[in-house]
């Protein structure tokens, strides 16, 4: 075929160059932009390199809000991945039974985020709380998640869980349903145990929801922050201070622009850098078994 | 090794079936002789995959009983029974290498390692396998995936029976015959019972030694492919058998010949006093005629029915001719180099291949 010089084609990708400038890039640059000046007054900057990534790597309080960030999200991420199997595997597969369990599923996923944390400040409340009372009065253990921080984790944990263990469930349904009968029928033949089907047959078909469910789990967990600053507000002292809740007092509290901005796009490259080890990680796994 | 018995095995979907139209298969009674090649043929929806699960295990039927040999186990679950199943997709343990999903039947009921090995090593060999043996299986093609399906079943020593559920749609047409070829050579070297479901007639003529009919939930004919094709019992048989299917036309009786329209169709005396019989009992009569035996000549003959062609459609090494007589059309294949009548001709039916089903039951 001729080889065509007329190169117009370009102009067809334009509309997404747009786009993606509008909604990702510009914004993204105001940022780079604030994170290399010192902010005097707006429209007074100085240029200052990358001194604030300096100061915010060097940070102590930084150092400690990110290893509580990775502890919480990989626990968060321990917990919900296999219970969200485990209870996906309980679900039934077909009649009016399905309906009923996925909307009672999906509610916590219908409410709001600051809605969320409303609902578990008036639940887990020592004095009036229905889970802070119970535990307090009739189990007879001390629990007050506003003073004690092993309290406050376990409630913002667990407040997690909650919340976002459906999605991980509805996700690993989806993907068990997809599964074609004849599978299970030749398993059966093969005389395969209960734990064999699920090893060899469930879970390796499962792997493209999972990843989806890791990811999607990942990502917001490690940005949390409206549930547990309406939950505990980060206390007490800083042991729920995660890090969204850091830069947002960083930028709103003590209006240091700059220091914020260069840490932002810290926290977006630690998020990109992980999401891609996951991504790496979970692709690869089906491949390493069998080696 | 088994011979299998259906003993009057009816299935119905429903709890509470209430009439015929509530099963899925009527009424089936039948044996199945060890070592055999079955195809069970017949289109979409008329209860083949029904019957192939009441066999496998994976159903159970609303009733009667299914025998391998002397042992019945109408209510044993697929994996205490003798068989292996191949389905219409390949299924495979994805994560598994061929090797090791050749040995997942074995390992799931404690056969030891090296026994496993030669085993595996056996099949392998049987199927040509042998290169792949250490690939991940979901890596190859269609084809080598249902061999592996297929080696899941031969694996196991005890296999009484192999049940194939349209194992061929998913393949390439070029390899489809020699899948085939390999299908026939394991069922002459290991000596099983192979059952082998499709709709395909092609498929089932080639494969089979016994072809099993099925249509509308029933079994309407057993036989050799010839057979089918020469002796079809039931008119769906004519129809559903031969590319293109057996003429059928209404007909009445009028003494030795047969009447459809004002054209007369002589018939065997013999034949012709069965038909008159049926006739008398109320039966409706169908005349049914091969193609390949229906005879074109030239409108100058004094024998034949009157006849006017209307279509001829070459298809390389034969022509199918579309033919009227009177207000009913049949088709003729004529062998490519014979003459065709240009307008008007004589249709010629020969009696010896002229056969006549009462109430869609051939009269013999």
């Amino acid at each position: 075929m001729e080889k065509w010089d007329d190169n117009k084609a370009w102009f067809l990708v334009l509309p997404v160059f747009l786009v993606v400038a509008f909604s990702a890039i510009i914004p993204l640059m105001t940022v780079v932009n604030y994170s290399v000046q010192d902010i005097m007054a707006p429209g007074q900057g100085i240029f200052v390199g990358p001194e604030w990534y300096r100061e915010v790597l060097h940070d102590p309080r930084l150092h400690e809000a990110f290893l509580r960030q990775l502890i919480y999200s990989f626990t968060v991420l321990a917990i919900e991945i296999p219970l969200g199997i485990a209870v996906a595997l309980t679900l039934p597969s077909k009649g009016w039974k399905v309906s009923a369990c996925l909307v009672l599923l999906a509610l916590p996923l219908l409410i709001p985020w600051n809605v969320v944390g409303t609902i578990w400040v008036v639940f887990s409340r020592p004095d009036i709380g229905l889970a802070g009372v119970t535990i307090n009065e009739l189990l007879g253990i001390p629990y007050n998640y506003t003073a004690d921080p092993m309290d406050s984790w376990l409630t913002v944990v667990i407040m997690d869980i909650w919340h976002w263990t459906p999605l991980v469930v509805l996700l690993c349904y989806a993907g068990l349903q997809a599964i074609p009968e004849a599978y299970y029928q030749a398993a059966k033949i093969d005389g395969a145990s209960r734990w064999a089907v699920f090893r060899f047959i469930q879970l390796p078909k499962m792997r493209g929801v999972l990843m989806i469910a890791v990811l999607l789990r990942f990502m917001d967990s490690f940005m949390i922050y409206t549930e547990p600053f309406v939950l505990t507000g980060g206390g007490p002292g800083n042991s729920t201070t995660f890090l969204s809740q850091f830069l947002t007092k960083m930028a709103i509290g003590q209006f240091d622009l700059g220091p914020a901005a260069a840490f932002s796009l810290i926290y977006f490259l630690v998020i990109l850098l992980l999401s891609y080890i996951f991504y790496t990680v979970i692709t690869n796994l089906g491949k390493g078994v069998a080696k | 090794m088994a011979r299998i018995v259906l003993d009057d095995l009816a299935h119905s979907y429903r709890p509470h079936p209430a009439g015929p139209d509530d099963y899925a298969l009527k009424r089936i009674d039948t044996v199945w002789e060890d070592g055999g090649a079955y195809a069970l043929l017949g289109p979409s929806g008329c209860g083949k995959t029904t019957l192939l699960n009441i066999i496998s295990g994976l159903l159970i039927p609303s009733q009667g009983r299914v025998l391998y040999d002397e042992t019945d186990v109408t209510r044993l679950p697929p994996e205490k029974r003798n068989i292996a199943q191949v389905f219409q997709f390949p299924v495979l343990y994805d994560t598994m290498t061929v090797r090791e999903n050749l040995s997942f039947p074995l390992r799931n009921r404690g056969v030891s390692p090296s026994d496993t090995a030669t085993r595996v090593m056996e099949v392998a060999q049987a199927l040509d396998l042998v290169a792949v043996l250490d690939a991940k299986a979901s890596g190859l093609s269609a084809d080598a995936k249902q061999k592996i399906s297929l080696g899941r079943g031969l694996v196991r020593s005890d296999v009484a029976a192999i049940l194939f559920d349209e194992p061929l749609t998913v393949i390439d047409p070029h390899l489809k015959w020699q899948l085939r070829r390999k299908l026939k050579e394991i069922h002459d070297r290991f000596k099983l019972t192979l059952i082998y479901v499709t709709h395909d007639q092609v498929e089932a003529m080639t494969f089979a030694d016994q072809v099993v009919v099925m249509y509308d939930g029933e079994i309407v004919q057993i036989g050799t492919p010839q057979d089918l094709f020469e002796n079809p019992e039931h008119t769906f048989v004519g129809y559903f058998i031969g590319s293109p299917g057996m003429n059928l036309l209404p007909v009445t009786m009028d003494g030795e010949a047969a009447l459809t329209g004002s054209s007369r169709i002589p018939l065997t005396p013999a034949l012709a006093g069965k038909a008159r019989a049926a006739a008398a009992a109320g039966a409706k009569l169908e005349l049914g005629i091969r193609p390949m035996y229906l005879g074109l000549e030239d409108a100058g003959v004094d024998y034949g029915v009157a006849a006017r062609i209307n279509l001829v459609e070459d298809q390389g090494d034969c022509r199918i001719v579309t033919v009227s007589m009177g207000d009913v059309t049949v088709k003729a294949r004529v062998p490519e180099g014979r003459a065709i009548p240009s307008q008007e001709a004589r249709a010629v039916f020969p009696p010896e291949w002229t056969r006549i089903f009462a109430d869609g039951r051939l009269l013999k």
